[in-house]
């Protein structure tokens, strides 16, 4: 017998005492932490971000451009990563800051690890958590690109803050046009490793800062 | 009821075989008095974060039932649910596997590996690759595993091994890694720095500068999982530095090795496991990194994804109707982080790499109660219940000691205490025989006096560390007809 087929045979043989039959449970209990309201939401997310020791930068529509190559500047980026479906004028604006590589272009910089900062949009923000959550999508880019840089600005818009797990779950479900990978980033890298000290940035970028779009364009 | 059919058990790893008996290892554990003080320290830190972000979240207790409906929900119909997540992953573009123990996981790793023609694979902490030894199996064959979380990395340059779920290297200072960093980083890698000292930041700057031309390099990573969503094909893992991430996407083939009772039914299970496991294990709001994929992301990661469905034992398991609520187990660590036991003796005295009260449940069930320790197990507990309180899937710790101590026992046989207990209970189900017993007592306690008695022979186990009370002169009854005459009591 394969390793396959004895395995399911011991398992259902482990569980002969069962009657029921799987998805009788109904359907999945969500836990939900209701919403106060969606500005309390998005107070709630600033303060959850920023309470990981990442930088939150509050913005208009039209203020987000600046505030990425404000960002860049403040932590001497001079080279950085976009991913090829970033919003062009935030492109334009790191473009006025430092020398900017494209998604595909960068390969062999990441490899070498020279890029000091990388650019993207998001997916889903998580108020309860203070949680970005990126699906990789063209203006987020594949996952090396946010990973080997030290500096990840990341813009997220208002809309796209849900209160808790469970809506940002139900958001993310996979699709029919198939799964996409998930990264859900709290906070800069850290361990507690030694004597439970808290350390930042061990592997992952060590500086993150959320821009968080808000008004009536967002 | 249907009876259940068991699955073979687990067999002892190398490394454990011939442990000691948990009274035995605890007491050389509770003899290293640096050793106390950190766990003291970490168990006591951990558990206050636990306590203020739980008491954040209004539904915690609905939380809870949530989190273990969801497991209960994929252990009870297992075959159904695993016959669904091979669907998903293999529709995903993904390759499994299936291995009935540690070797035959083993095996197939090594022949994954060798078939990519490298000598070294760079790994995601897992308890499961722990459990099966899949390191020492690959060093044997000539092949590096590189262990990238902080904390295994001390472990495996110190030649050690990890004393607790979540934070493997807390028996040890910083003094003690910077010198291990110091000895050990230059013979496998990029050597710490000359000017290297005990502080924090700069021995996790010395690991991330030794690992990273290992990340870079690599071409095969090795995970575990924390969780395998059978109606998507999504695996998860959880972790705070960003090594997993690195391993999990940097690498052109990954391979994941997964306790079959770590699938869950629905993506929507997803919601309770993350709201209750952060929280739960470093007392977080999130953990700082979840990475999530399904089989093959082209252009993203990994383009050769393995999965390795991992038996060893948790078949056996799932069989005992009460017992079979341990693999419901999301490896949290909180129940370590509350007991008054573990806090003093670490982990290394449960001879696994299970240890705590989840450990002392789960190891005699997983191996069995052959061996010293396995046997031991249920009785490293003073049955406080705090694990239970702790636990984020409500596994009921010490229901299961119970059960379990009740299971060695009669796999015993006769002894001198359940000779005793024998005749305890002939005397005390009939008045008469009691009252004569009671009447034999208090002549010995004339004899005895007021001397107090502090060994009886042949109960020198109980009375090496108790003093043996000194029997009465006098009954109840015989006070009673004494001082009130002829009423009844």
């Amino acid at each position: 017998m394969s390793a396959r087929d004895e395995i399911l045979a011991r398992v259902r043989g482990a569980t002969a005492d069962i009657a029921t039959t799987p998805g009788d449970r109904g359907p999945v209990a969500v836990v939900e932490e209701a919403s106060p309201g969606v500005a309390e939401t998005l107070i709630l997310f600033g303060e959850n971000v920023a309470d990981y020791r990442a930088q939150v930068v509050r913005v208009g529509p039209s203020g987000v451009a600046a505030a990425v190559g404000q960002a860049l500047r403040e932590h001497g980026c001079r080279t950085v990563v976009v991913p090829d479906g970033l919003d062009p004028a935030w492109r334009a604006a790191a473009q006025e800051v430092a020398r900017v590589l494209s998604g595909t272009e960068a390969t062999t910089h990441l490899a070498r690890d020279t890029v000091d900062a990388v650019v993207t949009a998001s997916a889903v923000g998580v108020a309860t958590t203070g949680t970005i959550i990126l699906d990789h999508r063209a203006d987020q880019g594949r996952r090396e690109l946010t990973l080997v840089p030290d500096t990840h600005v990341c813009v997220i818009r208002a809309d796209q803050v849900v209160h808790d797990v469970p809506e940002a779950v139900a958001r993310l479900r996979p699709g029919p046009d198939g799964a996409w990978p998930l990264t859900w980033i709290s906070g800069p890298s850290a361990t507690s490793d030694i004597e439970l000290q808290r350390v930042e940035g061990v592997h992952g970028p060590r500086t993150l800062v959320v821009v968080l779009v808000e008004g009536p364009e967002a | 009821m249907t009876a259940t059919t068991p699955g073979p058990l687990q067999e002892t790893s190398p490394i454990f075989v011939g442990m000691p008996k948990f009274p035995q290892a605890a007491r050389t554990a509770l003899a290293n008095t640096q050793q106390r003080r950190n766990l003291r320290h970490a168990t006591h830190t951990i558990r206050d974060k636990r306590a203020r972000v739980v008491a954040e979240v209004p539904e915690w207790e609905a939380l809870r039932v949530a989190g273990a409906q969801a497991k209960d929900e994929a252990l009870t119909h297992l075959g159904d649910y695993l016959e669904q997540l091979e669907a998903s992953l293999t529709a995903n573009g993904a390759t499994v596997h299936w291995a009935r123990d540690a070797a035959e996981a083993n095996r197939i790793v090594l022949d994954i590996v060798r078939s990519k023609e490298v000598d070294e694979v760079v790994k995601v902490k897992s308890m499961v690759t722990q459990e099966i030894e899949l390191n020492e199996a690959l060093e044997a064959a000539g092949i590096h595993a590189w262990e990238t979380d902080l904390a295994e990395l001390i472990v495996q340059l110190g030649h050690d091994r990890p004393s607790h779920i979540l934070v493997p290297a807390i028996h040890r200072n910083r003094s003690e890694i910077r010198d291990i960093f110091r000895r050990e980083m230059g013979t496998v890698g990029r050597a710490a720095p000359d000017d290297l000292t005990d502080d924090p930041a700069r021995l996790a700057e010395a690991a991330r500068l030794h690992l990273r031309e290992k990340f870079l390099r690599a071409k095969v990573g090795v995970s575990g999982a924390n969780f395998a969503v059978a109606d998507t094909g999504t695996l998860v893992v959880v972790e705070s530095e960003g090594n997993g991430r690195m391993c999990l996407t940097l690498p052109e083939t990954l391979i994941s090795v997964v306790g079959i009772e770590k699938v869950i039914p629905s993506w929507e299970d997803l919601s309770p496991m993350l709201q209750l496991l952060p929280r739960s294990s470093t007392g977080e709001r999130m953990n700082p990194y979840t990475t999530m994929w399904t089989g093959v992301h082209e252009g993203d990661g990994p383009q050769e994804v393995h999965v390795v469905l991992l038996d060893n034992g948790r078949s056996h398991v799932l069989a005992d109707r009460v017992g079979r609520q341990a693999l419901r187990c999301i490896r949290c660590s909180a129940c370590l982080n509350v007991c008054p036991v573990y806090e003093r003796t670490g982990g290394h005295a449960y001879g696994s790499v299970y240890p705590g009260p989840i450990g002392a449940v789960l190891n005699p069930q997983l191996r069995g109660t052959a061996s010293p320790v396995d046997r031991s197990l249920p009785y490293a507990s003073s049955l406080c219940g705090a694990c239970f309180d702790a636990c984020p899937v409500r596994i009921n710790i010490p229901e299961l000691l119970v059960e379990l101590r009740g299971r060695v026992v009669d796999e015993a046989g006769p002894s001198a205490e359940s000779a005793a207990m024998r005749a305890a209970a002939w005397v005390l189900s009939d008045p008469r025989r009691l009252a004569g017993a009671q009447r034999a007592a208090t002549t010995a306690g004339r004899l005895v006096g007021s001397r107090t008695i502090r060994s009886v022979p042949g109960l020198g186990a109980w009375t090496n560390a108790r003093d043996v009370p000194t029997p009465p002169t006098e009954t109840f009854r015989q006070w009673w007809a004494r001082e009130r005459g002829t009423e009844t009591p």
